[in-house]
């Protein structure tokens, strides 16, 4: 075309040729949007409603209430309580301070509170509401809601708080629960349920262990919202579904009168029902109350008891590892039994032992003994010569199958197995031989032996059963079945006989089982922590605290037919007999004699001062004032 | 074109069909409108109403003009609207920001829209005085591109993709089909493959966004995305048949976002489904058909290209902005004409219609008078 001359005409043709390929483009484009809105409208209409029916319905979560734990009988340990809460909801403060103000006018809160809301205020995120107060009296709550619209980013609401009847003596055994932290709410793939105010989830203990169980699944109100989150209408709400009941074996009220009969000690006790293992107690005192730290605790609280040198925040039955001193005798006794001592033979005890040019100490000159006199007066000397001439190849196994050292399935995350020793382990842990000393050691208790105090009871429980007894604390799980332990029923009868001796006329005489007709076994232990001089040993009480011995005693009821048995730590509490002997018969005595048992608590609390409450809140205000803090007001009821 | 005794000449010599096909798109969108605003005639529908009818009969008004005048006024037209763009960047650049509008105390102009139909006014007069010999010559290509690049520009850097996109559509139409070589449009075509990457770094964030998000819409469904994302919800969970009057809930409930301007199509096809869209494009294409009619029947040159030009630019008015609602092109700010509310929109496209009116009236006197 290019040599041609273009005239009005080819113009024309252009124009016209051109014009029907306009149109037709244009009527390519009408087809594609034509079937484009085709393929949105029809092909993928399904998709799209969904999207659109998910854009338009919003799910408001309602927390499920979380689950009781129960006692072994049915009683409350952990319950909930209907309450009313003020929370803070840091992205919507407008004026902080003035907020705070008038917050603390409101709501009364004490100096500790407006302290630990403003620490959690700064280390929050946006999105984290920040409580301000659980348990809110119904006067004051009305007081804030009529108050909200001046009151940006703070949220009233009605809700639950866990409530722990046993207060302060279920502290260590249940733990406590809070609300979730960032971590956690990271951890939990951002789950939008921990964000709501009054959400709590298991923190420690028996809350945190069994989180799974208690916490249950969020329901919700189903929500017609707008983009910006305005709710325009509401539909058929999602039920949701509580947290299920876990029953443990505890026995409540045998838990509580154990902890408290434990007294100003720092201690713990187990109970065990030797048919199935069920831990029916398992206090460790002094502990924290769980109902306190379910709002957060303040600074100062904290501080008291992180401070304390009772330890109030370790569980001791299971966490604290203590030398089992004396209380390792009977199954020693039982070891040599095994390796073919005669138990008639006569070891004479002159209050020394000379191994090599150390010489190892007896609490006293016993003179010539058997067996059966070395458990029941407890005597070192006889348990160093015999211990030595068998080895402690032969004495570790019978020991070990007792429980000492054991590791047993129970719902607690940190807990702490402690050591048997041997030859064996000696040279993978301290790559040394195993010397004579470390036998002589042994044999009583000390050296490298470390357990538990749930050990101990587990121990007791062996005893008396000849079985091996496996503790076991959720209701629901099955009762492990007791396998015979290898020991001889003749050497079982004998050992009993002799922790029979220990407390009928020996180093327990002092703590006789006060019912005529059931009559306790147990053994006595002391452990030393320190290396204290004759006569300060003697003199338990003017030695410093965290100096003395500790005292160990274990047991089980009755003699003839053993049903109950028991262990206990008393740290530092001196001659095993003197203390923690009279606190395993109170709490056994519970089981058969509740108002003997219970008179013999109201004696013991008067001589110390008091009730547990009482002392508590005079410890608190002691505390308080040594360390220029005002008093606490009185606690609303 | 109605015939009776009983109606008065003047007014029986309207194009009734085109006013009517108008009227019944517009008054859908009035319907819509409504809906929109949950239900009331506050505060779109009514305001949009006025504005329509008297963009109608300003339209009415523009039919009566003569294809002399319309010529006589392309140049000048031109030149005034480039004066008033180069006058909206001085603003702006003395406020020291964007700058779109033109404030003359009681109305906003927005020089912008007058350039669509003055490009298509100027281009068809340009090329009706280059002699037929001449087309395939530089000559008549190089004033062209200018009379097009210099307000295309101005407007790009309004910034305004959308209606610098719209006009310079309309200008190469013109060209198009004022027979310019077919190398002219090939070379750019194959340019702007290259220099597509290129202009993509000098664009402004936000246009940058849009375009990222069209390529891949799922990449920020909460963010950028999100226009897209909504308004294939809506229009995807409509249906052929519409969840019904009143009762859309992406438009009810703001998740649509612009359900009234730029996507109002997506608010309508979710009560209306399948059926009220196709409708509504059916309509439009009308329209357009009409207005490529009278460009065929154009004794003129000036007449043909006018006619193709205005027709064109409603074309891509509805074209560009319905492949943006329906995810096929980047978002970039284009109303739908005649539906969307916002009274530019309507101006532009009612000029283009009372142009094409006009020009039609013109085809119908002189055949009569021949």
């Amino acid at each position: 075309m290019k040599h041609m001359r273009i005239t009005t005409a080819h113009q024309s043709i252009t124009f016209s040729r051109r014009m029907m390929l306009l149109g037709g483009a244009q009527v390519a484009v009408g087809g594609l949007l034509v079937g484009r809105m085709g393929w949105l409208a029809i092909a993928q209409n399904q998709k799209y409603q969904l999207l659109s029916e998910s854009n338009r319905v919003q799910l408001i979560p309602v927390p499920p209430r979380r689950g009781w734990i129960i006692d072994r009988y049915g009683k409350p340990i952990a319950i909930n309580k209907a309450s009313f809460r003020v929370d803070l909801i840091p992205q919507q403060i407008v004026n902080g301070p003035q907020i705070l103000a008038r917050l603390q006018q409101l709501l009364d809160l004490a100096p500790d509170d407006m302290e630990r809301i403003t620490r959690e205020l700064s280390q929050s995120r946006g999105f984290q509401p920040v409580s301000v107060a659980d348990n809110v009296p119904y006067d004051r709550y009305a007081a804030i809601t009529v108050r909200l619209p001046e009151l940006p980013g703070i949220a009233a609401s009605q809700g639950f708080t866990r409530f722990y009847p046993g207060g302060s003596t279920v502290g260590q055994l249940v733990g406590y629960v809070g609300p979730a932290s960032a971590e956690e709410y990271e951890r939990e793939n951002k789950n939008p349920l921990l964000l709501i105010p009054g959400v709590k989830i298991g923190k420690e203990g028996l809350e945190k262990v069994l989180e799974p169980v208690l916490r249950g699944q969020p329901g919700g109100q189903r929500v017609e919202v707008t983009a910006r989150g305005k709710i325009v209408k509401e539909l058929d709400p999602k039920p949701d579904i509580s947290g299920g009941t876990v029953q443990l074996t505890i026995d409540a009220d045998l838990h509580e009168y154990a902890a408290r009969r434990i007294g100003d000690q720092s201690a713990s006790v187990v109970v065990i029902d030797v048919a199935s293992g069920d831990i029916l107690a398992m206090p460790s005192m002094p502990s924290f109350d769980p109902n306190n730290f379910s709002d957060g605790i303040s600074q100062a609280e904290w501080k008291m008891l992180s401070s304390d040198d009772h330890l109030p925040l370790v569980d001791k039955t299971v966490e604290s590892l203590y030398p089992s001193g004396s209380t390792i005798k009977p199954s020693m006794a039982l070891a040599l039994l095994n390796a073919g001592v005669d138990r008639k033979q006569i070891v004479n005890c002159t209050g020394a032992f000379r191994l090599g040019n150390h010489t190892f100490h007896c609490d006293r000159r016993h003179g010539p003994l058997d067996m059966d006199g070395a458990v029941v007066h407890s005597c070192d000397v006889y348990f160093y010569t015999m211990c030595l001439r068998i080895g402690a190849e032969k004495l570790a196994p019978m020991v070990r199958s007792m429980g000492f050292g054991e590791k047993f399935d129970l719902p607690f995350d940190h807990q702490r197995y402690g050591t048997i020793p041997d030859p064996e382990w000696m040279m993978r842990k301290y790559h040394r031989k195993w010397q004579g000393y470390d036998t002589v050691n042994m044999s009583i208790g000390q050296g490298m032996v470390l357990i538990n105090p749930l050990q101990l009871g587990v121990m007791a429980s062996r005893l008396a059963t000849g079985k091996r007894v496996v503790p076991r604390l959720i209701k629901s799980k099955p009762v492990v079945p007791q396998a015979q332990l290898e020991v001889d029923q003749d050497h079982l009868d004998f050992i009993r006989k002799a922790m029979w001796g220990v407390v009928d006329h020996g180093t327990a005489a002092a703590a006789k089982f006060p019912i005529a007709v059931i009559q306790m076994a147990g053994k006595t232990g002391t452990a030393q922590t320190h290396n204290l001089s004759a006569g300060e040993r003697g003199n338990y009480t003017s030695a410093v605290w965290k100096l003395r011995d500790h005292s160990l005693f274990m047991a089980f009821v009755p003699f003839d037919n053993p049903r109950y048995a028991a262990g206990t730590i008393v740290e530092h509490g001196g001659f095993g007999a003197a203390v923690a002997a009279p606190l395993v018969r109170d709490t056994l005595t519970f089981l058969y004699d509740k108002q003997k048992a219970i008179q013999a608590l109201n004696a013991f609390e008067q001589s110390i001062g008091g009730t547990l409450e009482e002392r508590l809140a005079r410890k608190t205000a002691a505390w308080r004032a040594a360390n220029g803090l005002p008093p606490l007001p009185p606690k609303q009821a | 074109m109605i015939t009776s005794a009983l109606i008065p000449k003047p007014l029986a010599r309207l194009p009734w069909r085109l006013i009517f096909l108008v009227t019944g798109i517009a008054t859908f969108g009035l319907v819509v409108l409504y809906s929109a605003a949950g239900g009331s005639m506050q505060p779109w529908a009514l305001k949009q109403a006025l504005v329509f009818f008297a963009f109608l009969a300003i339209a009415i008004a523009m039919s009566w003009m003569k294809e002399s005048t319309i010529k006589a006024i392309a140049f000048p037209l031109y030149g005034i609207t480039l004066v008033m763009l180069i006058g909206v960047e001085a603003l702006g650049f003395v406020s020291k920001g964007a700058q779109r509008w033109l404030d003359l105390g009681p109305i906003k102009l927005q020089p912008s829209e007058f350039m669509k139909p003055a490009i298509v006014l100027t281009l068809a007069r340009f090329y009706e005085l280059v002699p037929a010999g001449e087309i395939r010559k530089w000559r008549a290509i190089w004033p062209a591109l200018l009379l097009l690049g210099v307000p295309a520009l101005l407007i790009l850097i309004q910034p305004d993709l959308g209606t610098c996109i719209v006009v310079v559509l309309c200008g190469i139409t013109v060209m198009f089909l004022a027979g310019l070589p077919w190398w002219f449009f090939a070379t750019p075509a194959a340019g702007f493959a290259v220099a597509a990457p290129i202009a993509y770094r000098f664009m402004h964030g936000y246009q940058k966004q849009r375009i990222n998000t069209f390529l891949n819409p799922d990449s920020d469904p909460l963010g950028a995305g999100y226009h897209i994302a909504q308004s294939k919800i809506a229009i995807g969970s409509g249906g052929i048949w519409g969840k019904g009057f009143l009762h859309g809930s992406q438009s009810h409930l703001d998740y649509l976002p612009e359900g009234h301007t730029d996507f109002v199509f997506a608010t309508m096809a979710e009560e209306w489904g399948l059926v009220g869209g196709v409708i509504l494009m059916l309509a439009f294409a009308l329209v357009i058909r009409w207005g490529m009619q009278v460009s065929q029947n154009a004794r003129t040159r000036f007449a043909q290209l006018a006619a193709a030009g205005l027709s064109a630019t409603i074309f891509f008015y509805v074209a560009i902005n319905l492949m943006m609602v329906m995810g096929l092109a980047p978002v970039v700010g284009v109303p739908l004409p005649l539906v969307s509310y916002g009274g530019s929109a309507v101006m532009t496209v009612m000029l283009c219609l009372g142009l094409l009116m006009a020009l039609e009236r013109q085809q119908r006197t002189v055949s009569r008078v021949i």
